[in-house]
C-alpha cells in the first residue's frame, strides 16, 4: 500500500507552521465553505465520512458531535485534547509543531457545527515549544478574522483558549481532562453524564483528539466519498502511524489505514540491521502486544482487534531481540503505577503491587507463582474502575505471559539485564544508525 | 515572598481568559512558578486568594500536578525519558551516565542551584529515541556521551539550543510561557525534523502520494 501524505503534505516547507504557509496549500477555504453549508449538514458530512477519533479509542466523530445537543440554551465548548501522553505515541505533538493552522481551522468547523462559541486547547504543559506554535497559530487567525466575535460577516463567534497541563497522564482522559480544565485535580468522572450531556462547566461539551480535528478540514473541502477512499468500510481515512523502536528510520508515516506493519516497517528501513522482530504493539503501551506473525495484519480498528489487540493512537513500537520482555513490561507497569490518580481504589493498589512484583522479577526474584499472583490482580484492576488506565494497566502482562512464559520464569532465577545486556538494545549499540 | 505587580497583573490577565475563574487555576501556579521558580505557600495562598479558594483547594491541585515542585529545581530542570520506548533503547544508560558524573539523583539539584534532574515519563517524542528535556524543551536521539556534554555546557552557562526548539530559556521564563505570555521564541527550531519528515520524503521518492479529489 502506498503512503499517503495529506495532514504531512507540506511539512517540508520552512512556514508550514504560519498562517501564510497554511494558506498557501487552500487553508483557510475550508471553514468558509462549511459556514455557506449549515452546521446540521456538516455534522452529517463528518458522520457520513466515517471519520473515527484518533485519539485512541476510535469512537465515531461525527456521531459524537451529535451527541451535542442542539437549542438547549446552554453555551457549549469545544475542547481539543492536546494531551498526547501514550507511551509510543507521538504523532500530535509534531502535528502542532509543523502544522497548528489544520487544528484552528479544523476547530472553527467543529465549534460551528455544534454552536460551540467557546473551544479549548488543552495541551500537555511538557511541551513548551508546541505551545508558542499553537498560541502564534491562534494569533494569526484572530488577526485575520477567522477567530473572534462574528467571523466573516457569518454572524458566528469562536474564541479559543490555549491552556497549558502541568504533568499528568491521566489528563488524557476526557473527564479528567475536564476536571483539570476547571482548576481541580485531573481525576475522571463517573459516566453517565456524559461529557455530551454535563462536560466543561456541566455544560454540553464535545472533547476530541488533535489529528481527529486536523482531518476535518479535508474532509470539508473534498468530501465524503474521497475520504472513504482511503482506507477500509469500518476504517476510512489515513493515519499518522509513528513507527518508533528499533527500525532503521523512525518517523512519521502517513497512509491509508489498511496498510500493514510489514509494509509500515519496510518504509521504515526495516528493523535494525542484523536483527528481528521479537514483539510489536500497534499503539501504545495499553494495547497488547503482538508477535511478529501478526506482521501482516492490516492496521484497522477492526483487523487489529481480530488478531487480539487494538489499534489505539496508530502509533506501531517495535521492540528487536535484544530487548528483555520482563524489563519492558515492568518499566510500564512502573508508568501506570506513576499514573495512577488515586482516585479508584483496584487501579491505585493494584498498579502499585503489580509494580512490585514485576519489578522483583525484573531484579531476578520471585516465584512462579508470582505470575498468577499478577495475572489475578490484573482481573481485579480491569473493568473495576473509573476510566481505561486501570483496563490499560491490566493489559501489557497479559498478553507478554502468553507470548513469552519461558522469559518470565527464568527472570525468578535471573536479572532481566543478565538474560539481555542492556547496552545490545540501545541505539548506540554500535548498530546501524 | 510579596508577588510583584506585574506578577499580580498578569494573573488578572490569566483570569480573564475564562469563563469561570477557577480553571485559571493551573496557568496561575505556572505563573508563580516563574517567578518563585517553585511553588511556596506564599505561592500557594497567592492562588487562593486571587481565585477566591482556600489554601487546600490550591495545595490539593498544586501537589497532584508532577511539573509543579514544592522546592526550587535547578535553573536548568533536565529530564531523562526512562519509559521503555526511550529507557531500553538508551535512556536507562543515559540516567545513569548523567547521575554519575554529576552526583545527583532524581529531583535533586547541584550544590551550585544551576542542575536538577528527573525520571520523566513519555514525552510523545519516542521516533526520537532517546529523548531528554532541558526546562521541558525536547533534546532528541541523545547518548550517554551527548547527555553529558549537554548538561555540562548548561551548567557553564553556554548557549545550547534544542534539537526541535529555541535556545533552552531558564526554569522561570518557559514557566512563563507555559502560563500564556509570549516569549517571541516560536520561530526558532524549524518547522519539522528529518524524523517528522521521514515518511514524506520517503513518498517523494516512491513518488506516491494522495489522490486528488475529484472536482
Amino acid at each position: 500500500m502506498t503512503l499517503t501524505p495529506v495532514l504531512t503534505a507540506h511539512w517540508d516547507e520552512a512556514d508550514s507552521y504560519t498562517i501564510g504557509g497554511y494558506m498557501r496549500h487552500g487553508g483557510y477555504t475550508a471553514f468558509k465553505k462549511a459556514f455557506s453549508q449549515g452546521a446540521d449538514e456538516t455534522i452529517t458530512l463528518v458522520k457520513d465520512s466515517g471519520l473515527r477519533g484518533r485519539g485512541g479509542a476510535g469512537f465515531p466523530t461525527g456521531m459524537k458531535w451529535s451527541f451535542v445537543p442542539q437549542n438547549d440554551g446552554k453555551p457549549h465548548y469545544l475542547v481539543i485534547n492536546a494531551d498526547e501522553s501514550e507511551p509510543g505515541a507521538c504523532k500530535d505533538i509534531p502535528l502542532m509543531l509543523a502544522n497548528p493552522h489544520a487544528l484552528i481551522e479544523g476547530i472553527i468547523i467543529a465549534a460551528f457545527a455544534m454552536r460551540a462559541n467557546h473551544a479549548f486547547i488543552y495541551v500537555r504543559g511538557e511541551v513548551p515549544h508546541v505551545f508558542r506554535r499553537v498560541n502564534a497559530a491562534i494569533r494569526e487567525a484572530y488577526t485575520a478574522g477567522y477567530l473572534g466575535k462574528n467571523i466573516m460577516g457569518s454572524g458566528f463567534n469562536l474564541d479559543v483558549v490555549l491552556h497549558a497541563g502541568a504533568g499528568a497522564y491521566i489528563c488524557g482522559e476526557e473527564t479528567a481532562l475536564l476536571d483539570s480544565l476547571e482548576g481541580r485535580r485531573g481525576q475522571p468522572r463517573l459516566k453517565p453524564p456524559f461529557p455530551a450531556v454535563a462536560g466543561l462547566y456541566a455544560s454540553p461539551s464535545c472533547v476530541n483528539n488533535v489529528e481527529t480535528i486536523a482531518n476535518i478540514p479535508h474532509i470539508v473541502n473534498n468530501g465524503v466519498e474521497w475520504f472513504r477512499s482511503f482506507g477500509t468500510e469500518k476504517s476510512p481515512g489515513f493515519k499518522l502511524f509513528a513507527v518508533s523502536g528499533h527500525v532503521n528510520r523512525p518517523g512519521i508515516y502517513e497512509a491509508p489505514l489498511g496498510i500493514t506493519m510489514r509494509e509500515l516497517l519496510e518504509h521504515a528501513g526495516g528493523v535494525r540491521n542484523g536483527h528481528t522482530v521479537k514483539f510489536w504493539l500497534p499503539g501504545g503501551s495499553s494495547v497488547p502486544m503482538l508477535t511478529p506473525d501478526l506482521l501482516d495484519t492490516p492496521l484497522t480498528y477492526e483487523d487489529i482487534a481480530a488478531a487480539g489487540s487494538m489499534l489505539g493512537t496508530g502509533t506501531p513500537m517495535i521492540f528487536d531481540e535484544t530487548t528483555s520482555v520482563v524489563r519492558a513490561v515492568a518499566g510500564w507497569l512502573a508508568f501506570y503505577k506513576h499514573e495512577s490518580c488515586g482516585k479508584c481504589t483496584p487501579c491505585r493498589e493494584g498498579t502499585y503491587w503489580i509494580s512490585d512484583l514485576l519489578h522483583r522479577l525484573e531484579e531476578g526474584h520471585g516465584t512462579e507463582s508470582d505470575l498468577d499472583k499478577i495475572v489475578e490482580l490484573c482481573g481485579q484492576i480491569a473493568g473495576r474502575s473509573f476510566c481505561a488506565l486501570g483496563d490499560a494497566a491490566a493489559t501489557p502482562f497479559p498478553a507478554a505471559l502468553k507470548h513469552f512464559r519461558d522469559e518470565f520464569v527464568q527472570a525468578t532465577t535471573t536479572p532481566a539485564n543478565d538474560s539481555f545486556n542492556p547496552i545490545a538494545a540501545t541505539v548506540f549499540a554500535g548498530a546501524t544508525r | 515572598m510579596a508577588f510583584t505587580q506585574t506578577t499580580q497583573e498578569r494573573a488578572q490577565e490569566i483570569i480573564s481568559r475564562y469563563p469561570h475563574s477557577r480553571s485559571a487555576l493551573l496557568p496561575l501556579l505556572h505563573l508563580v512558578q516563574s517567578e518563585e521558580g517553585f511553588v511556596s505557600a506564599d505561592g500557594i495562598a497567592f492562588c487562593a486568594d486571587v481565585l477566591a479558594l482556600t489554601t487546600a483547594d490550591v495545595a490539593a491541585v498544586a501537589t497532584f500536578y508532577t511539573m509543579y515542585h514544592r522546592k526550587p529545581v535547578g535553573e536548568y530542570h533536565i529530564g531523562v525519558c526512562i519509559n521503555p520506548g526511550c529507557g531500553i533503547l538508551g535512556g536507562d544508560a543515559i540516567w545513569s551516565t548523567l547521575c554519575e558524573r554529576f552526583g545527583i539523583g532524581n529531583d535533586e539539584v547541584t550544590e551550585d542551584g544551576k542542575i536538577s534532574f528527573e525520571r520523566i515519563e513519555c514525552q510523545a517524542a519516542c521516533t526520537h529515541a532517546p529523548v531528554m528535556t532541558a526546562n521541558w524543551e525536547f533534546l532528541d536521539n541523545m547518548t550517554p556521551q551527548s547527555a553529558v556534554t549537554v548538561v555540562e555546557a548548561l551548567q557553564r552557562g553556554e548557549e545550547v539550543h534544542s534539537s526541535r526548539g529555541p535556545r533552552i530559556p531558564t526554569f522561570k521564563d518557559n514557566e512563563l510561557t507555559l502560563a500564556g505570555f509570549d516569549d517571541g521564541l516560536v520561530e526558532f527550531g524549524g518547522q519539522a525534523d528529518d524524523i517528522m519528515l521521514a515518511g514524506l520524503r520517503r513518498a517523494q521518492e516512491l513518488g506516491q502520494k494522495a489522490p486528488e479529489a475529484k472536482k
